[in-house]
C-alpha cells in the first residue's frame, strides 16, 4: 500500500481538507448538525487514513502515543472543568447560565468549551483504539 | 457555599480524578489521589446523610435546569445509606490496594488500575445519587465498563474469559434496563424518577408498564446476580485482582439491589408489583433457591475466593428475600443486610488478598496450617465468617433476625426455619476453612510465610472490626435502614 | 390492536431477538459481540421510532414550521450509541487478549483447554 503513488498523492491532498472539515463541523455545531463528537471522529479518521496509507510508524510520529493518551484525559478534564467553573461563578454544577453576563451568551460559552472537550476526548479515544488494535502484534514482537 | 453542591461533588470528585491520573501517569500519585478521593467521597456521603436526616430529601438540579426537565440529583434516606456504604468500602479498599496491586500487576499498569478504580467508584456513586432513569443507565455503564477492565487485569488468563462473559451478560442486562426505561418513557413522557413515579399512577394502559417491569427486573437482576442469572459472578470474583474482588463484592451488586428496590417500591409501587403481579412469590422462590443451591455449591469449592463468591450469590438471595417479603421487618432486614453483607464480604476478600499475596494462591489445599503462619488473617476470616453465618454478636445476625421476623409476620414459618437451616450450610463452608487453617499441619516450607503487610492487614481488620461492632451496636445501620424503609413504603402509598 | 400500524415495533422486536439469538447460539467470541451489537441496535430503533413524528422537523423554532419531532430520544440514543461503541471496543480488546492467551476464539475450545489444565494440575 505504501508504494501506491495515486493513494499517496491523493492522501496528502485530501487529508488537510478532512482536518479542515473537522474544524468546520466543530464550529458550525452551534447553527446546524455537528459538534464535538463528529468533529473528533473526523479528525481521528484523518489520522487513521494517514496511518493506513503511510504506515503506522509514520502516524505515530505525527501523533505520538503519549499525546493520544493525554488527549483522552484532557478532554474529560475540560468538560468537567466547565462544570466546576459553573460552581465557582455561583451556579450549580454544569451551570452555563452564570458563565457570561447574560444567560444566552453563558449557554453559548459553556457549550463551546464542552464541545471542545468532547472533540479532544473523542479523537483521542478513537486513535487510541486504532493504535491499540493496529499496533498490538508489532508492540509485542518488539517487547 | 460548597455545602450546597455536595450532591454534584459526590460524583464529580472521583470522576475528574480519573483523567488527572491518566495525565500524570504515575502509579504512586494515582494511588494517593484515589485514596484521597475515596476519603473525600466518604466525607461527602456522611455529610449528605446527616443533612438528609435533619432537613429531609435534597434535590440538586444539574446545570440549573429545573427537574423534571433537567437531570436531578436526589438524595433521600435510602440512597444516602447506599452512598455511605459504597464510599466506605472504597475508602478502605483504596489504601489496601497499593501493596496488593504492586504484587499482582506490572508497574506500567498501576496508574491505569487506579484510573479505572476511580471511574468505577464514580459510576457506582452516580447510580445511587441520580434521580434520572437515563442518567442511571449511563453511570451503570461507566461502572460496568471499568469493572470489566479491572477483572481482565487479573493474573490468571481465565480472568479474561470471566471478564468477557461478564461484559456480554452485563451489556444484555443494561440493554434490558434501557428498553424498560424506554417503554416507561413512551407511556409517561418523563425520565425523572420522582416524576415517573407520580405519572405512572395515572397511566391506565397497563400492558407496556408490565413489559417495562419485566425488562427492568431481568436487566437489573442480571447485574445483581439474582438466581438464576448469577453465572458470571463466581468466575468474575475468583479471577479479578484481590482488591477489586473485595470492592465489587461489597458494593457493585449492592448498588444494583438499590436500583431494583427503587424501581419496585418507589416507581412501580407495591400495589402493581406485589398486588397485581405475583412478584413476591417469584422473588421468594428464586431467593430460596439461591440461598440453598449457592450455599451448597460453595461447600464443594476447592478455591477460597470461588467459595466465598458462591456464598455472595446466596447472601444476595437473603437480600432479595427481604425484598420479596415486602413488609417492614423484611425490608429492614434486606437493607441492613445490604450494609452488613457489604462489610462482611469486604473483610473476607481483603483478608484473602493477603493470603493470595503470601501463599501465592487461594486454593483451599494451600491454606493448610494457615493459622500458624498467618494468625491474624486466619482469625479475621473466622470472625467475618461468623458474621456470614449470622452468629449473635456479629453484624450478620442482625439482618437475619429481621428477615426471620419478616417471614414470621407473613406466617411463613417454613421459610423462617429454612433461613436458620441455610445458616447451617454456611457453617459447613466456613468450617472447611477453619479445619484447614487450624487443624492441619502446614506444608513443609510454608513455615517461612509471614503475615500480610500492615498496609493490607489494617484496612482488612477495620472491616472485620466493623462486622463485630455493628453486631453489638446496631444503631447506625438499623436507623439508616429504618428511615430507608420509610422511603420505600411511604413512596408506595 | 393495530398490527401494521405498529410495524416499527415488530422490526424492533425482530432485531432484538435476532441479536440475542446470535449471542446465545454462537460459540465464536467475535460473532457473539456482533450479536450483542445487533441486539443493542434494537434499542436505538425503539427510542428513535417513538420520537419521530411524520412531517415533523428538528426542533429549531421557526414560523415556517408547526410540527417538531421530539429531540430527546435522539440525544439519549446518541449517548447509547457511544456506550455501545465503548462496549464493542472493550469486548474486542478482551477477545484479542483471549486469542493471545488461549490461541483460540472459540468458546468450547477455550473451555476445553481450561478443563485440561484443571485435570493436569
Amino acid at each position: 500500500m505504501t508504494r501506491d503513488l495515486v493513494l499517496r498523492v491523493f492522501g496528502k491532498l485530501l487529508i488537510p481538507f478532512v482536518l479542515l472539515f473537522a474544524l468546520y463541523v466543530q464550529f458550525h455545531g452551534d447553527f446546524g448538525p455537528g459538534g464535538g463528537f463528529q468533529a473528533g471522529v473526523i479528525t481521528a479518521a484523518a489520522v487513521i487514513f494517514y496511518a493506513i496509507i503511510f504506515g503506522l510508524p509514520a502516524a505515530r510520529r505525527f501523533a505520538p502515543d503519549w499525546l493520544i493518551e493525554s488527549m483522552v484525559g484532557a478532554g474529560v478534564l475540560i468538560y468537567g472543568g466547565v462544570g466546576v467553573f459553573g460552581i465557582v461563578f455561583g451556579g450549580n454544577y454544569l451551570d452555563y447560565f452564570v458563565l457570561a453576563h447574560d444567560t444566552v451568551h453563558g449557554q453559548e460559552r459553556g457549550i463551546f468549551w464542552v464541545e471542545a472537550g468532547v472533540a479532544v476526548t473523542v479523537s483521542g479515544v478513537m486513535l487510541q483504539i486504532f493504535y491499540m488494535f493496529a499496533g498490538r502484534q508489532r508492540d509485542r514482537e518488539e517487547a | 457555599m460548597i455545602a450546597d453542591h455536595l450532591p454534584a461533588l459526590q460524583v464529580v470528585v472521583p470522576l475528574l480524578a480519573a483523567p488527572l491520573m491518566l495525565l500524570v501517569r504515575r502509579g504512586g500519585f494515582a494511588w494517593l489521589l484515589a485514596t484521597l478521593v475515596s476519603w473525600t467521597a466518604l466525607a461527602i456521603a456522611l455529610a449528605l446523610a446527616f443533612k438528609v436526616r435533619e432537613a429531609g430529601t435534597i434535590s440538586y438540579a444539574i446545570g440549573n435546569w429545573p427537574p423534571p426537565w433537567g437531570i436531578e440529583y436526589r438524595v433521600d434516606a435510602l440512597n444516602s445509606f447506599v452512598l455511605v456504604l459504597v464510599s466506605l468500602v472504597a475508602s478502605v479498599v483504596a489504601p489496601y490496594a497499593r501493596a496488593s496491586v504492586a504484587a499482582e500487576l506490572p508497574r506500567e499498569q498501576h496508574y491505569l488500575y487506579f484510573t479505572m478504580f476511580s471511574l468505577c467508584l464514580a459510576g457506582l456513586l452516580g447510580i445511587s445519587i441520580t434521580g434520572d432513569a437515563f442518567n442511571l443507565f449511563v453511570f451503570l455503564e461507566i461502572s460496568s465498563l471499568s469493572t470489566y477492565v479491572l477483572i481482565a487485569l487479573g493474573r490468571n488468563r481465565r480472568g479474561l474469559l470471566a471478564a468477557y462473559q461478564y461484559l456480554v451478560l452485563g451489556t444484555i442486562g443494561a440493554t434490558f434496563y434501557i428498553i424498560g426505561v424506554g417503554l416507561l418513557y413512551l407511556m409517561t413522557g418523563t425520565l425523572n424518577l420522582a416524576d415517573l413515579a407520580q405519572r405512572l399512577r395515572e397511566v391506565h394502559e397497563i400492558r407496556p408498564v408490565l413489559a417495562a417491569l419485566a425488562f427492568i427486573t431481568a436487566g437489573v437482576g442480571l447485574k445483581l446476580a439474582l438466581f438464576p442469572l448469577h453465572f458470571w459472578l463466581p468466575n468474575a470474583y475468583a479471577y479479578a485482582p484481590s482488591a477489586i474482588t473485595a470492592f465489587l463484592a461489597a458494593s457493585a451488586t449492592k448498588v444494583s439491589v438499590y436500583v431494583l428496590l427503587r424501581f419496585y417500591f418507589v416507581i412501580f409501587g407495591v400495589p402493581l408489583v406485589f398486588g397485581r403481579l405475583p412478584m413476591a412469590e417469584v422473588l421468594i422462590t428464586l431467593s430460596v433457591l439461591a440461598v440453598v443451591s449457592a450455599s451448597l455449591v460453595a461447600v464443594f469449592q476447592r478455591d477460597l475466593k470461588r467459595m466465598f463468591a458462591y456464598s455472595s450469590v446466596a447472601q444476595i438471595g437473603y437480600i432479595t428475600l427481604g425484598m420479596g417479603l415486602a413488609n417492614k421487618a423484611g425490608l429492614t432486614g434486606a437493607v441492613v443486610h445490604l450494609f452488613n453483607h457489604g462489610i462482611t464480604k469486604g473483610a473476607i476478600f481483603l483478608l484473602l488478598g493477603g493470603v493470595a499475596l503470601r501463599v501465592g494462591s487461594t486454593s483451599l489445599a494451600r491454606a493448610a496450617g494457615l493459622a500458624r503462619t498467618m494468625p491474624l488473617t486466619s482469625f479475621g476470616i473466622v470472625l467475618a465468617g461468623m458474621s456470614l453465618i449470622g452468629i449473635p454478636g456479629t453484624a450478620g445476625f442482625v439482618s437475619k433476625w429481621y428477615l426471620i421476623l419478616g417471614a414470621i409476620e407473613h406466617g411463613y414459618w417454613g421459610l423462617a426455619l429454612l433461613l436458620v437451616v441455610s445458616s447451617l450450610i454456611a457453617v459447613a463452608y466456613v468450617w472447611r476453612f477453619v479445619e484447614m487453617a487450624y487443624f492441619r499441619e502446614p506444608e513443609p516450607g510454608a513455615a517461612r510465610l509471614a503475615e500480610a503487610p500492615a498496609s493490607m492487614l489494617v484496612p482488612a481488620w477495620i472491616m472485620v472490626a466493623a462486622c463485630v461492632y455493628f453486631g453489638l451496636d446496631t444503631s447506625f445501620p438499623l436507623e439508616g435502614a429504618r428511615s430507608a424503609v420509610t422511603v420505600l413504603l411511604g413512596g408506595a402509598r | 390492536m393495530n398490527l401494521t400500524g405498529n410495524y416499527s415495533y415488530w422490526v424492533t422486536i425482530f432485531i432484538m431477538i435476532a441479536g440475542l439469538y446470535i449471542v446465545i447460539a454462537r460459540g465464536n467470541l467475535v460473532k457473539k459481540l456482533i450479536g450483542l451489537g445487533i441486539f443493542q441496535t434494537s434499542v436505538y430503533l425503539l427510542y428513535i421510532g417513538a420520537g419521530k413524528i411524520i412531517g415533523g422537523t428538528a426542533p429549531i423554532l421557526s414560523p415556517a414550521f408547526s410540527t417538531y419531532s421530539n429531540p430527546l430520544p435522539h440525544v439519549l440514543i446518541l449517548t447509547a450509541i457511544v456506550v455501545g461503541v465503548a462496549t464493542l471496543a472493550l469486548g474486542l480488546a478482551i477477545v484479542v487478549r483471549i486469542r493471545e492467551a488461549y490461541d483460540s476464539i472459540e468458546e468450547d475450545e477455550i473451555l476445553e483447554k481450561d478443563r485440561i489444565e484443571d485435570a493436569g494440575g
